[in-house]
């Protein structure tokens, strides 16, 4: 438990000492939603009618910027070798690694995610229900990340290569959130069913994702 | 606390990227006793030392601890130090220490300990990023006071060390061996601690 604790701990503070990470995952994210008015042009309902997904999909990419930091560091200077003999299953550190990239790319990013939607003419009692999808969706988009970081761990450039692995992945994700945010905008639907559907494929990620990335990073580790 | 606990390998080997750098190596260290791998490079000395440490497979053989709990587990008794320092720059010394000390699980606060270990004590609130490269290796073997172990893996410690620190790693392996530790050193350079066991690696096949 300890053990636990000091990871995520770790993983955190450097997180926010090594900058880069949350700074430039929120600085794409902002340009991103930023830049679509522009393309666009000034339609206001045009706007409104796409905001929630403009949003997850900005989300999704602003998420996988900082994904190759979830293993790549403590590959580089020989961390993970010494992770590994710590009392904690390896599929445990991964967790702990995912856990941290939520808590310092995902919730963020879902926190902000309102703020941008003003400049998409996002309406305002479409927000809580924006805002909710993305928290309970954006454990699923960093735990995923992991299995891509830990695949690509090693390889030069592994962004890209780590952004094709991983986007398919994400599609499920996408749907359901996108269709639990714009509930309140477009149709009579009920937002229930898809938010249900997102926890779940958060938990199904948070349980399976980290057994498949561990498995990654024994090979990598060879 | 004296340790009880003793290594034994029989008949291991190992393959990298299909070629065989060592097979039907067997030894077997008692409490207290150290080995000391020597070899050309590329003789496969660091992949042993991964070996024991639970990151590479075995190409046959077997390795087993004896004298351990039953249900301990050969990765968790060790240290491995090897050519990376594991130390996050942006993490000052005491912070890297008090890291590895609370992840490896040591039952008290050895951080006082770890830091005087290599006297590092007067870098504590220094970024590790801003170490020299002897400084950076020092905080690397601090790990080993961090937590207590009884299996200690080094691949070439010395590597980047001045002549004071030369002495306090001798002094270091030497003090652990006598506690009933086991010691594992890969090593060109010769070291003044007297190691029970000595292996040659790569002796027919080097080219």
């Amino acid at each position: 438990m300890r053990a636990a604790f000091a990871l995520l701990k770790r993983d955190i503070a450097l997180a926010f000492r090594e900058g880069g990470a949350m700074g430039t995952a929120l600085g794409f994210y902002l340009m991103v939603v930023a830049i679509t008015p522009l393309g666009l042009g000034p339609d206001l309902n045009l706007l409104s009618r796409i905001a929630p997904g403009m949003l997850w999909i900005a989300l999704l990419l602003a998420a996988l910027l900082s994904a190759d930091r979830i293993f790549h560091n403590d590959y580089e200077d020989g961390a993970l070798d010494v992770l590994t003999t710590g009392p904690l299953p390896l599929p445990l550190v991964a967790a702990i690694k995912s856990l941290a990239h939520w808590i310092t790319t995902g919730v963020p990013l879902a926190l902000i995610a309102p703020l941008l939607g003003l400049l998409l003419n996002l309406p305002l009692d479409a927000i809580p229900l924006l805002v909710l999808s993305m928290l309970a969706g954006t454990p699923a988009v960093s735990f995923v990340a992991a299995i891509g970081a830990s695949l690509t761990l090693g390889l030069r450039r592994s962004g890209l290569l780590l952004a094709l692995l991983v986007l398919p992945l994400y599609v499920p994700v996408l749907i359901f959130g996108v269709a639990t945010a714009s509930a309140a905008i477009v149709g009579p639907a009920s937002p229930w069913p898809p938010l249900l559907m997102l926890c779940a494929l958060s938990l199904a990620s948070i349980v399976l994702a980290p057994i498949a990335a561990s498995a990654a990073l024994r090979t990598a580790l060879r | 606390m004296p340790q009880t606990i003793g290594l034994a390998a029989h008949g291991i080997g190992c393959q990298r990227g299909g070629r065989l750098l060592f097979e039907d190596l067997s030894f077997n260290l008692a409490p207290g006793e150290g080995l000391l791998v020597t070899g050309p490079n590329g003789s496969g000395k660091t992949s042993l030392l991964r070996q024991i440490a639970g990151l590479l497979p075995l190409a046959g053989g077997t390795l087993g601890v004896t004298g351990a709990r039953e249900d301990a587990v050969l990765p968790e008794l060790c240290h491995y130090v090897g050519h990376a320092n594991a130390a996050k720059s942006s993490l000052t010394v005491a912070e890297n220490l008090t890291f590895w000390a609370n992840f490896l699980g040591s039952c008290r606060d050895h951080l006082p300990n770890a830091l005087a270990g290599f006297g590092l004590a007067a870098l504590a609130d220094f970024p590790a990023g801003l170490l020299s490269a002897g400084q950076k290796r020092k905080l690397a073997l601090s790990r080993l006071f961090a937590a207590p172990r009884p299996i200690w893996l080094l691949d070439e410690p010395q590597v980047s060390l001045d002549a004071p620190s030369l002495k306090l790693l001798d002094g270091a392996i030497g003090a652990h061996l006598a506690q009933g530790g086991i010691a594992v050193v890969a090593s060109h350079t010769p070291l003044k601690t007297k190691f029970a066991h000595k292996l040659t690696l790569g002796g027919k096949r080097a080219r």
